[in-house]
C-alpha cells in the first residue's frame, strides 16, 4: 500500500514537472495584455495578430518547406543505411560507415553548424557554388543530420524483422529487387513513416544549424522566434507556441502509432 | 550480378552524401584550425602555398592560443561542470520515474511512456521559452512564493546558472528516461522479490540488484544528456546571465563576433577530440564486444 502511494506520487510529480511549463505557456497565450506577465483578461487577440504577422507566416512556410524536403531526402538515405547495416554483408570500411552514420547523433549542433558553414564557404571559393547561402544550404545541412535518426529507427526495425519471409519469397522466385519492393519495404513502411515524422520535426525545430547556414530570404521559424524572445517575452510567440505545441504533439502521437504498430 | 549493382547503390548513395556533406566539412574545420590567421576575407591563409615553390603553411598557434587562455579553458570547464550537474539531476528525477513506469502494468506503461516523451516532441526552443515566463520576477513561481509568505519580495530567478540548469534538466529529461526505461523494461521483476526473500532490505535490494543491472541504461542516458549539454548554446543564451560563460557561447562569439575563424575551428575541433571521439570509439568497441559475447 505504502509503496504504491510512493509510486503514484513520483509519477504524478514527474508528469506535472513535464507538463506544467507547457500549460503555463498556453494559459498566457490567452492574455489580453501586451505585457505578457500581467493578466488582464481572456482574449484571442494575439492569435489574431499572429495570423496577420507576415514575417512569422512567411518563416513558417519556409520552415515547413525545408522540413518536408529534408525529411524526405533523409528518409530515403536513412532507409538505405539501415538496410545496408543489417542486410548487406560487404560494406567497404564498415567502421567508417558506422562512424559517418552515427556521429551526427552525438555531435553538438554548434560544431555541425560551424562545419557546414565553413564547408559551403570553401566550396564556393573552389567551384563558385553556392554563391549565397539560404534555403538550399539549410536543406543540405538538415538532411545530413536527420539521416542518422532515420537510420537508427530502420536498423532497429530490420533487426527485429523475420528474415524467413524474405527468404521464402526468394525461394518462390522473386528476385532481390522484387523482394525489397514487394516484401521488405511494405512491411517496414510504418517505421519509414515514423522516421520521416521524426526527421520532419527535428528539421522544423532546429535553430542552431539553421542559424549558421542561413542567408538572405531564408529566415526559418525558429530563427524568427529566437530573435523575438532572446531578450524578452512576446505575446505573439505565446500564441504561436500554443498552436505549434499542439500540432507537434499530434505529430508525436502519429509517430508512436506508426513506430509501435508492428509490435502488436 | 544484378544484386551486386543494387547493393552498391544502397550502400554508396548515403556513403557519398555523408562523406561529402559530413566528413569533408569536419576535415575543413581541422584544416582551418591549423591555418595561419590574418586580416581579410577569408580571415586565414591557405595551408598550401605555391608562389615560391610548394610550401605547407600550417600552425598550431590557434590551439596554443585557446589552451593557454583561461577565458577558453575556463568556459569549457564551466560547460563540463554544467553538463555533469544537469546529468546528475536528470538521473535523479529520471531514474525513479523510469523505474516506476517500467514496473506498472502493461496498459498503463505504454500510456505513461507516451506521456513522458510527448513533451519532447513539442518545440525545444518554446519549452525553454516557457521557463522564461515561469521564472520572471512577476512570474508564476515568484507569485506563489510571495503568496505563501515564504519570501517578501520577488527573487531574481532568471539569468543565472541555476535557471540554466533548470532549463536543461527540463528539456533533456526525456532523453534520460527513454534508455533507462528500455533497460528497466527488460528487467525481471522476480529478481526484486527474490532478493527480498533472501533477506535484503529495500535499500540493499536497490544498491545490490536494481542499480547494477541498470548500469547500461544509466550509461546510455547519461551520454545522451551529457554530450549535447556541453555544446548547448540556446539554453544559456535564453535563461543564463553573465555569471558564467560556456563553451557554446565562446565558440559562437569567436566566430561571429571576433571573426576569428581559425580560433573558432580550433575550439570546435578540440570539442570533437575531447568529447565526441571517445564516445564514438567506445560505442564501436562496445557493440563489437557485445556482439562477440552475445549480450
Amino acid at each position: 500500500m505504502k509503496s504504491s502511494l510512493i509510486k503514484s506520487t513520483v509519477i504524478f510529480l514527474g508528469l506535472f514537472f513535464l507538463y506544467f511549463p507547457i500549460l503555463v505557456l498556453i494559459f498566457y497565450s490567452f492574455n489580453e495584455n501586451k505585457r505578457v506577465m500581467v493578466w488582464k483578461g481572456f482574449s484571442l487577440r494575439w492569435y489574431n495578430e499572429l495570423f496577420n504577422n507576415e514575417q512569422i507566416i512567411e518563416a513558417f512556410i519556409i520552415s515547413i518547406k525545408i522540413a518536408a524536403l529534408s525529411a524526405t531526402f533523409a528518409t530515403i538515405l536513412g532507409v538505405m543505411i539501415g538496410y545496408s547495416l543489417v542486410r548487406i554483408r560487404k560494406i567497404p570500411f564498415k567502421s567508417f560507415y558506422i562512424f559517418l552514420s552515427s556521429t551526427p547523433l552525438v555531435l553538438p549542433e554548434l560544431i555541425l553548424g560551424l562545419s557546414m558553414l565553413l564547408f559551403f564557404i570553401s566550396l564556393n571559393n573552389v567551384i563558385g557554388f553556392p554563391s549565397s547561402r539560404g534555403q538550399l544550404t539549410i536543406f543540405i545541412s538538415h538532411v545530413t543530420f536527420c539521416i542518422a535518426f532515420v537510420a537508427i529507427i530502420i536498423q532497429a526495425r530490420l533487426t527485429d524483422f523475420n528474415k524467413n519471409i524474405e527468404e521464402a519469397a526468394m525461394d518462390l522466385g522473386y528476385n532481390y529487387t522484387k523482394v525489397l519492393y514487394k516484401i521488405t519495404l511494405p512491411i517496414i513502411l510504418p517505421s519509414i513513416i515514423a522516421g520521416w515524422l521524426l526527421a520532419f520535426t527535428i528539421s522544423l525545430d532546429d535553430l542552431v544549424v539553421a542559424s549558421f547556414t542561413t542567408g538572405p530570404g531564408a529566415n526559418t521559424l525558429p530563427i524568427v522566434v529566437f530573435s523575438k524572445v532572446r531578450l524578452g517575452l512576446s505575446p505573439e510567440v505565446n500564441a504561436l507556441s500554443a498552436i505549434l505545441m499542439f500540432a507537434l504533439i499530434i505529430i508525436g502521437l502519429f509517430y508512436f502509432y506508426f513506430n509501435k504498430k508492428f509490435k502488436h | 550480378m544484378k544484386n551486386k549493382l543494387f547493393e552498391k547503390y544502397f550502400v554508396f548513395s548515403p556513403y557519398f552524401w555523408l562523406v561529402l556533406f559530413f566528413f569533408i566539412p569536419l576535415a575543413i574545420i581541422f584544416k582551418i584550425s591549423i591555418s595561419v590567421s590574418e586580416w581579410g576575407m577569408p580571415p586565414y591563409q591557405d595551408i598550401f602555398l605555391f608562389d615560391n615553390g610548394f610550401k605547407i603553411n600550417t600552425t598550431f598557434e590557434n590551439y596554443v592560443y585557446i589552451f593557454s587562455d583561461y577565458y577558453y579553458i575556463g568556459s569549457f570547464v564551466n560547460s563540463l561542470i554544467l553538463a555533469l550537474i544537469s546529468t546528475f539531476f536528470c538521473l535523479l528525477i529520471g531514474f525513479p520515474l523510469a523505474f516506476y513506469i517500467a514496473t506498472s502494468n502493461i496498459r498503463l506503461r505504454n500510456i505513461l511512456l507516451v506521456l513522458v516523451v510527448i513533451p519532447f516532441w513539442s518545440s525545444f526552443l518554446l519549452r525553454v521559452y516557457a521557463w522564461k515566463i515561469i521564472l520572471q520576477n512577476n512570474g508564476i513561481l515568484n507569485v506563489i512564493l510571495l503568496n505563501l509568505g515564504i519570501i517578501s519580495e520577488p527573487l531574481q530567478l532568471l539569468y543565472n546558472q541555476y535557471a540554466v540548469i533548470m532549463g536543461i534538466v527540463y528539456t533533456y529529461l526525456p532523453l534520460m528516461i527513454l534508455p533507462l526505461y528500455g533497460y528497466l523494461n527488460k528487467f525481471d521483476l522476480n529478481l526484486i522479490e527474490a532478493s527480498k526473500d533472501l533477506g535484503l532490505n529495500r535499500i540493499k535490494t536497490f544498491f545490490k540488484v536494481i542499480l547494477p543491472l541498470s548500469v547500461p541504461g544509466i550509461v546510455a542516458g547519461s551520454l545522451l544528456v551529457f554530450i549535447p549539454v556541453v555544446g548547448e548554446f540556446i539554453i544559456p543564451e535564453m535563461l543564463g546571465g553573465s555569471d558564467r560563460l560556456y563553451y557554446g557561447k565562446i565558440l559562437w562569439e569567436e566566430f561571429f563576433v571576433n571573426r576569428n575563424w581559425p580560433g573558432a575551428s580550433a575550439l570546435a575541433f578540440s570539442g570533437i577530440i575531447i568529447l565526441v571521439l571517445p564516445i564514438v570509439i567506445f560505442q564501436i568497441l562496445y557493440s563489437r564486444w557485445s556482439q562477440k559475447n552475445e549480450i
